[in-house]
């Protein structure tokens, strides 16, 4: 980092993703605070700051909310919205605090009650028995959603990776099934994700479709779930124990982006060149390449964004995300393991914690603590999010060397 | 549709033109930089430049991007294909019409065209028009 004060992961921790009927926001925000405070050797008298998310609640799991429940220690909290980039957004905002001096130790919480919500996006195409009246930025006479290609994720996202397919004159879209199945795959091996069945090319292109190319496997699972983390300057972190030191991780670089006008911007959401933007400035901060990482964990929202974003993230040669993906560099064996938790499609996406959740991911595997999906010997790995409107975090994250 | 249609036709979006030669779309473009925009903008978003002018998009493209969407929200009518169509140099959203929704009608690239058509008159008898895009049979596709 180009600040002299290094920021270090002291604690993290992440709820199992999946369903909670007898649990509100603010009991699974809480949960995974206790847990990370926990994981830290810390309690919430050593926090000078607190940066909460919460999308879906509306303010009933704000950062106040959860510490009512943990400490009300009367610190500042700043709750934050970044769409699907809140949680790495929380992160972010504890790390300039931490970084700016103005306190040595901070608390960074998501949390979303996603399970059973289905479709997010919006819905419904106006009256027309009460009159064709313009309305709104488009002087639309109706709901546009439908009528003027889609708004809904799933097939924002299906036109990204058709997109991307369609520039580097590529046809073959079961490239997209076939990343679900990596995931699906990898999630069998992680007891915290929402769903753990490995699933096959066959099953995956014969589910319900959802918006061509994406079937139902190939979007994100929404579920319930809290992440927290516990972040420390690096200078209080030297006055704390071995132990301590030996499980910390280090905040190489830590970077939010939104997005430049590109000429199709207005009509598709550019998720590219924000991630790119991120990319490279994380890479320049901690002076890592796409070549060092250990393991990625990348913003798979879709199966059609996770391609796009091998590209982005400098994982590949420009235009040349299929035949990363087809020489089996992202499974968990090969040489650039992506989203070996099973990402958004398998693992889930509870909105708010899931750029958390996926440093957590990382820590778990530069602690050496993943078990019996640990990618061996991990010193270095990339948490990266994309929050539609849109902002983008990107984390590089190394392993003590005490 | 009675002979004094088109008196009571409204475009479904602000930025169809129905009344200027054939149906188009106008966007407001830049006169700093020539970035085009549907909806107004206070400044351009490239530029920060303060000056638009009113432009006539091109009815004929190119389909850069598709989905069929096959699950919506409540009210919206599926299957039906979104699509992004590159219309020479401007890129615009719409749904692919005039044209089945299967992966095999739809090409990535097809040349495609301007179409307009009706979504019904409201209860004052006025009529919504709406564009999509159609497969644009007299030319090859690429």
């Amino acid at each position: 980092m180009s600040a002299s004060e290094e920021v270090w992961v002291l604690g993290i921790n992440m709820t199992k993703f999946g369903k909670y009927p007898d649990l509100d926001a603010v009991d699974l925000a809480a949960n995974a605070v206790i847990a990370a405070l926990a994981d830290g050797g810390v309690t919430m008298k050593d926090i000078g700051v607190v940066a909460a998310g919460n999308l879906l609640g509306n303010g009933a799991a704000s950062g106040q909310n959860v510490l009512k429940q943990v400490g009300q220690t009367g610190v500042p909290i700043y709750n934050v919205s970044n769409a699907c980039a809140t949680g790495a957004t929380a992160i972010r905002t504890v790390v300039m605090a931490i970084r700016a001096g103005e306190v040595d130790m901070g608390l960074a919480v998501g949390v979303e009650k996603l399970s059973g919500v289905g479709l997010l996006g919006p819905g419904g195409q106006g009256n027309k028995d009460a009159g064709w009246e313009p309305k709104g930025r488009y002087g639309a006479v109706g709901g546009i959603d439908g009528r003027l290609g889609t708004q809904a994720m799933p097939g924002v996202f299906a036109q990204v990776g058709m997109e991307y397919l369609h520039t580097y004159g590529q046809t073959d879209v079961s490239v997209f099934a076939r990343i679900s199945e990596k995931n699906h795959s990898h999630s069998t091996l992680n007891p915290l994700a929402a769903y753990n069945k490995a699933m096959t090319y066959d099953q995956i292109i014969n589910d319900v479709m959802i918006s061509y190319p994406n079937t139902r496997p190939m979007c994100s699972a929404n579920c319930d779930g809290a992440a927290a983390a516990v972040l420390v300057s690096g200078s209080k972190l030297k006055t704390m124990s071995l132990e301590q030191r030996r499980r910390a991780v280090k905040i190489s670089a830590s970077v939010l982006t939104s997005d430049p006008y590109q000429e199709a911007c207005q009509v598709l959401p550019d998720v590219n060149t924000l991630t790119r933007n991120a990319a490279k400035i994380a890479y320049e901060q901690s002076g890592v390449g796409p070549a060092d990482l250990d393991l990625v964990e990348l913003h798979d929202c879709f199966a059609t964004a996770e391609l796009v974003h091998y590209d982005n993230l400098g994982l590949c040669a420009p235009g040349e995300a299929v035949s990363f993906f087809e020489s089996g560099a992202p499974w968990r064996d090969g040489k650039t393991p992506v989203n070996v938790s099973g990402g958004l499609q398998s693992k889930g996406h509870p909105i708010s914690a899931t750029g958390i959740a996926n440093v957590w991911e990382i820590c778990h595997h530069l602690r050496g603590e993943a078990g019996p999906r640990q990618i061996e010997g991990a010193k270095v790995g990339l948490a990266h999010v994309i929050g539609l409107g849109s902002a983008c975090g990107v984390h590089v994250l190394e392993k003590s060397s005490v | 549709m009675t002979n004094n249609s088109t008196a009571t036709q409204i475009p479904f979006v602000g930025y169809l033109e129905l009344n200027d030669g054939e149906p188009h779309l106008v966007a407001h473009e830049c006169r700093s930089c020539g970035a085009r925009f549907f909806d107004r903008r206070n400044l351009c978003a490239n530029c920060s430049g303060a000056e638009f002018k009113s432009v006539a998009v091109a009815t004929h493209g190119t389909l850069r991007s598709f989905s069929i969407v096959a699950f919506a929200g409540p009210g919206v009518e599926v299957p039906f294909v979104a699509a992004l169509v590159d219309c020479d140099g401007t890129t615009v959203r719409g749904n692919l019409i005039n044209c089945d929704p299967t992966p095999d009608a739809v090409h990535l690239g097809m040349a495609v065209r301007l179409a307009t058509y009706s979504l019904g008159a409201d209860s004052n008898g006025v009529e919504a028009i709406n564009y999509g895009f159609e497969p644009d049979l007299g030319k090859e596709t690429r």
